[in-house]
């Protein structure tokens, strides 16, 4: 391993933060591969509480469900890494002041359901914080085809994307893809918070 | 040396070239490419315009039109 390299992007990632907004499928898998990068800080917002059938492919327990999300993904980072300090919201997103929890952050990242919050959301941020980078999600449905998801950058919204899949209310959703996309969207973050990774 | 100007009259549309109508509206795009997704984002020239907005921009020549198609699921 380059230990130069390695310990250089520790020392940018823990003096680093990003905000997620929802803690579901994106959001937890995203939170908790940040977190075992070794970011500094990240604001987690979600209004939700755990059921069982979010456990195929959310980032919580069976020991888990009733617990507010936010709170059992909080406790569950603190398992794997203390050293990330986590502020969490237990809220709802509301039109309006949708960009609020994100003001100091270095990136935002999109981890909504539906595709209305998600335009909404993207549409916001992107109006009252425009410099602030977004990375966004679209299409985390269903199994295979996971060659399709591509990269898409506007300006300083980085959309992890793939256009023929269907909608959560005709597809499935299941832990591998949703992992995926949540995966994609944390790499996503990591890469503009370091910079294109040159090779050292 | 001549320099040239070559003036083209057309926009690209999700990496697509067609042709551009004079005051046409992004709502009035999105219906002429057929695309009825419900919910889009569009960047025009890596500009986001608003929802509200598609009944009012209009397309400039040249411009570079994205459209970005949210789909549910997370």
């Amino acid at each position: 391993m380059n230990k130069q390299k390695f310990d250089k992007i520790k020392e940018k990632l823990r003096n680093s933060s990003v905000g997620i907004a929802g803690a579901g499928g994106l959001g937890s898998n995203a939170a908790v591969a940040l977190a075992r990068a070794g970011i500094g800080r990240l604001i987690l917002v979600d209004f939700d509480k755990i059921e069982e059938s979010n456990l195929d492919r959310q980032y919580y327990f069976l020991d888990q469900v009733g617990k507010i999300k936010v709170e059992a993904l909080k406790d569950n980072i603190k398992r794997i890494n203390s050293a990330v300090k986590v502020e969490i919201l237990n809220q709802k997103l509301e039109k309006g002041s949708m960009e609020k929890p994100f003001h100091d952050v270095d990136v935002v990242i999109e981890a909504l359901d539906n595709a209305e919050t998600k335009t909404e959301f993207i549409e916001e941020v992107l109006l009252k914080l425009p410099d602030k980078p977004v990375v966004a999600a679209s299409g985390v449905t269903g199994y295979g085809n996971s060659d399709r998801i591509v990269t898409k950058r506007f300006g300083a919204l980085y959309m992890c994307y793939d256009e023929q899949a269907k909608s959560s209310e005709d597809d499935v959703l299941l832990a591998p893809r949703v992992c995926l996309m949540a995966n994609w969207e944390a790499d996503l973050a990591l890469e503009i918070i370091l910079g294109e990774d040159s090779g050292y | 040396m001549r320099s040239y100007w070559v003036k083209t009259v057309g926009i690209e549309v999700n990496g697509r070239k067609i042709d551009w109508v004079e005051n046409e509206t992004i709502k009035q795009l999105l219906r002429r490419m057929r695309y009825t997704f419900p919910l889009v984002v569009v960047k025009i020239n890596q500009k986001v315009i608003l929802r509200k907005d598609f009944p009012d921009v209009v397309v400039p020549d040249n411009s570079r039109v994205d459209v970005i198609h949210m789909i549910s699921g997370g």
